[in-house]
């Protein structure tokens, strides 16, 4: 692999960047590998960034039926933040924040993580309690969190209405202020570029449409390519877990719906740090691009369908007009859905299943990009020692039977 | 944006006027504490979740307030059919035996949903 530095661009330059090295190869695939990924998003790309780094094994396929980032890895609003409630998900994504921190400069790839800092507002006394609860439970758990008062909030973000005439008056906020945001099509190919590098198989285009079993032990998938064999085989498909469950005789306790975010027309800057509300429910940054990235919640129903209903979007701008009547003239550019697959508790499976050698990690629901470096690092341990790795145990399929949820609803919050 | 109809007001109304609850036809267990973890759990949190033919409750919120059925594609979007509670779909992914819409000659029909 050629590495990215300031050097290589001035010589670069000199042969009219015509000569860039490809970023990952486009291999035919083997007949067998050591471990199958099925799906090639960010969390599946850094499952086998990991499993070649960090344990040696680089005899790996990632099996895409796409294009890579097609799925809601590059669809999402790329909120990455860590101040989760319970010390199990605080725990995951913490680790996940750590792994962000040095990301950059580890794959050798600007994934231009940017820690502007994330607000929750609070709208209603009950809000403010959660605010503080979950404020406390971050402290214990060595999580930067604060509380922070309308003033405060003001002098960070002066175009928000703290007024008190607002419908819904703004009260405080918690604030994590390393929490931001980063490129997310650059983190799927920055994952798959290293994974490549270290001898990773990438083959997009290719589907998996059923899964090789037998006397209970996977062994291989079948693809609209032909028969490709390994002993282990992680699934990481989120909105279409539930139809690669299916084929191998699985069900799972997730529901697929569409979430969609949309963009504004480009503004200068102003608004350099992330909004969060879950009362009048919407969020917003400010891409460097300079359009306004706003999401909010899921669509209702279950839907396999990338795009979401015009209801929603209605309700979401409501509430962002709400908090910035600013931005009520601003008109908005794209609109786009990805399949989120969410879970009963707000919180993601990573989990061994009844079949053997066939693990999953998915249900990272609304949620998940802030995740990607983590779940990989946490999922990649648990595909080499044929163990869940310790951070990943709580979230096994068996809580949902044996009733040791996570209920991560509140901090989850407006669907990131 | 759907127009669904309400079998209970008999009429076509829009999709802000209802409120979607999941999938539907799962009965309660006769007597819950008799009930293993395994039985529970599933009965709570396991779900079809199908890409296809789904079989939904939804509730006529602001209208009539009455929860019915809908038979739905999850990929198209397509209502199939709305029937009342208590009633059973005429639509399903599946044929009335149980047997799957599975083999190469139901694919298409699957994807159509099968008339009981
Ligand atoms: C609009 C929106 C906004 C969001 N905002 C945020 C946010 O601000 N912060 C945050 O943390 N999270 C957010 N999320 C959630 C986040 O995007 C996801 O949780 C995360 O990206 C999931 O990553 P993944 O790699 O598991 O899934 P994906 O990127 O969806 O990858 C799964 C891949 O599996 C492939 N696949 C599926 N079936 C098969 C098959 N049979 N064979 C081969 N390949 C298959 C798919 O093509 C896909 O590429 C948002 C999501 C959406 C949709
Ligand atoms: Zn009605």
């Amino acid at each position: 692999m050629q590495r990215y530095s300031g050097f290589g661009l001035v010589k670069h330059a000199l042969s009219h960047h015509e000569n860039w090295q490809r970023q990952w190869r486009n291999p035919t695939p083997k007949k067998a590998y050591d471990v199958i990924i099925v799906g090639g998003g960010g969390h599946g790309l850094a499952t086998a960034y990991y499993l070649a780094k960090e344990h040696g094994i680089k005899n790996v396929a990632v099996i895409e039926k796409g294009w890579l980032g097609g799925g809601n890895t590059a669809r999402n609003t790329t909120i990455v933040r860590s101040n989760y409630l319970w010390d199990e998900a605080a725990a995951l994504y913490e680790h996940s924040m750590k792994l962000w921190e040095g990301l950059s400069q580890d794959l050798n790839y600007n994934v231009m993580f940017s820690q502007r800092g994330v607000m929750n507002l609070g709208h209603t006394l009950q809000d403010m309690r959660d605010i503080q609860r979950r404020v406390n439970a971050n402290r214990l758990n060595g999580i930067d969190s604060e509380v922070i008062t309308p003033e405060r909030i003001k002098e960070l973000v002066p175009v928000i209405d703290t007024s008190k005439n607002a419908r819904y008056p703004i009260l405080g906020a918690s604030w994590q202020s390393r929490a931001g945001v980063a490129r997310h099509d650059a983190v799927a190919w920055g994952f798959a570029r290293a994974a490549d590098a270290h001898g990773v198989d990438i083959l997009q285009q290719t589907e998996v449409t059923g899964f090789k079993i037998r006397d209970g032990r996977a062994y291989g998938v079948h693809t609209n390519l032909g028969d490709v064999e390994a002993k282990t085989i992680g699934c990481v498909a989120a909105g279409n877990s539930g139809v690669l469950a299916k084929m191998a005789g699985i069900k799972l306790p997730l529901e697929s719906h569409p979430l969609q975010a949309l963009v504004s027309e480009p503004l200068k800057p102003v608004l350099d740090t992330v909004v969060m509300s879950n009362h009048v429910h919407g969020y917003i940054s400010q891409s460097d691009k300079g359009d306004l990235v706003i999401g909010a919640g899921i669509d209702g129903y279950n839907g396999y369908g990338q795009r979401g209903s015009y209801s929603t979007v209605e309700h979401t701008l409501q509430a962002i007009v709400e908090m910035f009547p600013i931005f009520s003239r601003v008109r908005m550019n794209r609109q786009w859905g990805g399949i989120v697959d969410t879970c009963p508790d707000a919180c993601p499976i990573l989990s061994k299943t009844k079949v053997k050698g066939l693990f999953f990690n998915c249900g990272w629901g609304t949620g998940g990009f802030k995740a990607t470096p983590g779940s990989g690092h946490v999922f990649a341990a648990s595909l080499a020692k044929g163990e869940m790795h310790p951070i990943a145990a709580p979230f096994s399929i068996d809580r949902f039977n044996t009733g040791a949820l996570v209920d991560e609803h509140g901090a989850a919050g407006v669907a990131h | 944006m759907f127009y669904i109809h309400c079998p209970y007001c008999g009429e076509h109304r829009e999709e802000e006027e209802f409120h979607p609850k999941g999938q539907a036809h799962i009965a309660r267990p006769e007597d819950p504490a008799a009930c293993s973890d395994e039985e529970w759990g599933d009965y709570l949190f396991f779900r079809d979740n199908p890409r296809g033919i789904h079989h939904e409750l939804w509730v006529h919120a602001v209208g009539c307030r009455k929860f019915f059925n809908v038979t739905r594609n999850t990929v198209t979007y397509e209502i199939l059919e709305t029937y009342k509670m208590g009633e059973q779909p005429s639509i399903t992914a599946e044929y009335s035996d149980g047997r799957p819409a599975q083999d190469a000659a139901d694919q298409a029909s699957l994807r159509e949903g099968v008339r009981a």
